[in-house]
């Protein structure tokens, strides 16, 4: 098994092969089943994220009000025509947002890595697919990429808000996210690595501060946010940017920053935006007074 | 390595809100449901940590009863789970407390019914993968690095060789293992980890074992 992106990134270039066949041969071997059954697995996570964007896009309200439509609200300002950032990168906001609204309403999602950074990687996926002409095939090599990718960060340091604060979940997502692009975008291995370190560079230190311990608020907008960084990641992997720190080393310093994280910043709502007026308020309307013991 | 498989990082499929403490929950309610083997009339839930934090606006509370109810982690049927909890006939208590865990995400569920009770410690490691650290009252260790077999059975003379003696017919190779026991002649654990995948064959027949208690595999 791999055990760090330049492994990886070698491997995939010493052998002349994209880094998703790394990962689809990686995991044939583990499971000890067939190249066809991999495939097949993550086609059928490919499509469980398409019906989530499909949900999101019929408008959908989680349970406490919090967060929803609001993937509404930007495919229809991207149709306005009066965007600024362009439609691509937009498109790519409006399904990450909308998974993650699918989310937060307890629908089904597949989580990429988690699930409240699930929007990420569909989100800019199902935004480049066409500009690159993507066909199945293409769109389940981007999450095995996404996956190799995030398998170096799991294994190494987190995936886990409470773990390593936002940074470990919508900043691994983002990384992943931009090394997939640029693999499908036709990039080197090498551009891929980059493009992961200067995603992950840009959400160090990110902190889970979730409002009322719900994955709700700021989740939802750092999915957005995560997308639209990806693809300028990705962009600038392929005009020929490198990253100054290596990869890996950017990972363990997302890890090393995580452990020096306080608690009450690491998804139990004791600091940060979750511990706002509005935010404690918020809480208060929505779960009542805190009690420790129910029945 | 503590992640193997990449569907641990394209997956689950579930439902939200969150990997680890939705879906994380719902597998270590699984593992306590499945060990427990029968419907409980009591479900008694502490959360620590992270999970003690945010268990209500996260789900964990639907999603480790809906786990111990045999739910999955894309199971449409979570949100709800308090309520067909509650007609199957479980009472459920949540508790949470402040002692320092090793994980911020951690787990003890307690299933009891007249003929037992059984208890077990998960931690939510992130991504929806999960960890057993304890298992009635003996911790576990398990390395993580393959498919793990863990068997409850009567500390009685033989049953250790019964056990491995099936698994050498099938050609399974033992990676590490660790027996346990709380005291002579009752019940003890027996925590292998194997090289290979484990058919339900092999589980099925280790099961039939005169001493054994419970069967479960791990990390697959």
């Amino acid at each position: 098994m791999f055990k760090s992106v330049e492994e990886l990134v070698r491997t995939a270039t010493e052998r002349g092969i994209p880094i998703s066949e790394v990962m689809i041969e990686q995991e044939v071997h583990v499971r000890r089943s067939t190249r066809e059954d991999v495939v097949g697995m993550m086609e059928r996570n490919l499509e469980v994220m398409e019906e989530a964007v499909a949900r999101a896009l019929e408008g959908v309200t989680s349970v406490t009000g919090l967060t929803g439509n609001d993937a509404v609200l930007m495919t229809d300002y991207i149709r306005s025509g009066k965007s600024l950032a362009g439609d691509l990168i937009l498109d790519a906001v409006a399904k990450a947002i909308g998974t993650n609204e699918v989310n937060a309403a307890m629908g089904r999602i597949c989580a990429t890595p988690t699930a409240g950074s699930a929007g990420v990687v569909p989100g800019t996926l199902f935004a480049v697919k066409e500009r690159l002409k993507m066909d199945r095939d293409a769109m389940v090599r981007y999450l095995f990429t996404s996956g190799a990718f995030g398998f170096v960060v799991a294994n190494n340091a987190s995936i886990s808000g409470a773990a390593g604060g936002c940074q470990a979940e919508v900043g691994s997502a983002t990384g992943m996210a931009a090394a997939a692009i640029v693999e499908a975008a036709g990039g080197t291995p090498e551009q891929s690595a980059t493009a992961f370190a200067i995603a992950l560079k840009n959400m160090l230190g990110l902190v889970c501060d979730p409002v009322a311990g719900l994955v709700e608020v700021p989740c939802v907008k750092r999915n957005a946010m995560g997308g639209a960084n990806a693809i300028v990641a990705a962009d600038m992997a392929l005009a020929g940017i490198t990253s100054r720190i290596p990869c890996d080393e950017v990972i363990s310093a997302m890890h090393e920053i995580g452990q020096m994280m306080p608690t009450a910043l690491k998804e139990t709502a004791r600091g940060g935006l979750a511990n706002t007026p509005t935010a404690r308020r918020l809480e208060r309307n929505i779960f009542g007074e805190k009690e420790n013991v129910e029945k | 390595m503590k992640y193997r498989s990449v569907f641990d990082i394209i997956g689950p499929v579930m439902v939200g809100p969150s990997s680890s403490h939705t879906a994380g929950a719902a597998r270590i309610g699984l593992m306590a449901g499945k060990l427990f083997g029968r419907t409980p009339l009591l479900a008694h839930i502490t959360f620590y940590g992270s999970f003690a934090d945010t268990y209500r606006g996260h789900g964990t509370d639907v999603a480790i009863v809906g786990g111990i109810m045999g739910f999955d982690t894309f199971d449409l049927r979570i949100p709800q789970a308090l309520d067909i909890a509650k007609e199957r006939g479980i009472e459920v208590v949540f508790e949470t407390s402040d002692a320092l865990t090793d994980h911020p995400n951690t787990a003890r569920v307690r299933l009891e019914d007249e003929d037992g009770t059984f208890e077990i410690v998960g931690i939510s490691i992130g991504g929806g993968t999960i960890e057993i650290t304890e298992l009635n009252g003996f911790p576990l260790k398990l390395s993580g690095g393959g498919p793990a077999l863990v068997v409850l059975h009567h500390d009685r003379f033989g049953a250790i060789a019964a056990v491995t003696g099936i698994l050498a017919r099938h050609e399974l190779n033992i990676g590490h293992m660790e027996v346990s026991r709380h005291e002579k002649g009752k019940q003890a654990l027996m925590a292998i980890e194997i090289d290979d995948h484990l058919s339900k064959d092999v589980l099925a027949e280790i099961e039939r074992l005169p001493q054994i208690e419970r069967v479960a595999i791990f990390g697959e």
